[in-house]
């Protein structure tokens, strides 16, 4: 997949190299913004609360 | 030839899977914590301003039974022992995104310095890790809590570590499911171990004493 992208990067390796870190800081992001914020509250290891009232719209 | 581009395939995906997983580390361990600080310093200019305009005072009996809007800033925690600055402003609510902010009070638990108990939910690691040295914590150590009005000392007493189900520590007398409270306490949960949430380490603490706000702040930060 790594070979497929890196061959089709445009403006030789200058080009290819910008447009690695472009890449890699837009998938970066994703990350950072989007699946992690959405994966961290199904993950079981960050809980600090007992049960409580307000419980029924999210789990602790 | 083939064969080749397939393992190569794999082993792409494995690596990536692992990169991918040590992000996430890194997310959780550093980048949270500047999410937090950002809330935490917008929280406490906030809770400043409507001291200054007059509200925000939760400390009549019958404001325990209000409901109070979830993710406001109800009061400022110090524990000396985490360090001399060491102070965060409490939100309503202990869901994940309340405690993202900073730490929460458990919703129908009473407020400070009221007859019962004063429950406070917080990380110990992430979004800050307000509470990660809450181990540390010794009988007699101050936590002081201020609102609008009145600075509120309270004294550790005991800790322990109880499983996540333990829902009677947040009982207005811990444990004890129905005995009329006849002091202030505080209890402050987070997760115990480190790192994980396979238990809670649940801190204790009395009112030992309160103040105007106007007489400055207490004995127990001056030291």
């Amino acid at each position: 997949m790594y070979t497929w992208i890196w061959r089709h990067l445009p403006g030789g390796v200058p080009g290819k190299i910008v447009g690695t870190l472009l890449l890699l800081a837009g998938a970066v992001a994703l990350l950072f913004f989007v699946v992690f914020p959405w994966a961290e509250p199904r993950l079981p290891f960050n809980q600090v609360t007992v049960p409580h009232e307000t419980e029924s719209t999210q789990k602790p | 030839m083939r064969g080749a581009t397939i393992l190569r395939g794999i082993g792409q995906t494995f690596i990536t899977a692992g990169l991918v997983i040590l992000l996430f580390v890194v997310y959780e361990l550093y980048f949270t914590g500047l999410e937090t600080a950002r809330e935490q310093s917008a929280l406490a200019d906030e809770i400043e301003a409507v001291w200054e305009k007059g509200g925000g005072s939760y400390e009549k009996p019958e404001d325990a039974l209000k409901k109070i809007p979830i993710g406001t800033g109800i009061a400022v925690i110090r524990i000396p022992r985490f360090g001399r600055d060491w102070a965060k402003v409490v939100v309503e609510g202990v869901n994940m995104d309340d405690l993202r902010r900073g730490p929460g009070h458990y919703p129908g638990t009473q407020l400070p310095g009221q007859v019962g108990n004063f429950v406070v939910s917080g990380h110990r690691t992430t979004y800050g890790a307000p509470f990660n040295r809450v181990d540390e914590l010794r009988p007699g150590d101050p936590i002081v809590v201020e609102t609008r009005d009145t600075w509120y000392t309270y004294r550790v007493t005991t800790q322990e570590i109880v499983p996540p189900t333990a829902i009677e520590v947040t009982y207005p007398v811990p444990k004890e499911r129905d005995a009329k409270p006849t002091i202030a306490r505080i209890t402050v949960t987070s997760c115990h171990p480190k790192y994980s949430a396979r238990q809670r380490i649940i801190v204790y603490g009395e009112l030992e004493s309160k103040a105007p706000k106007a007489a400055g702040p207490p004995p127990a930060l001056a030291a």
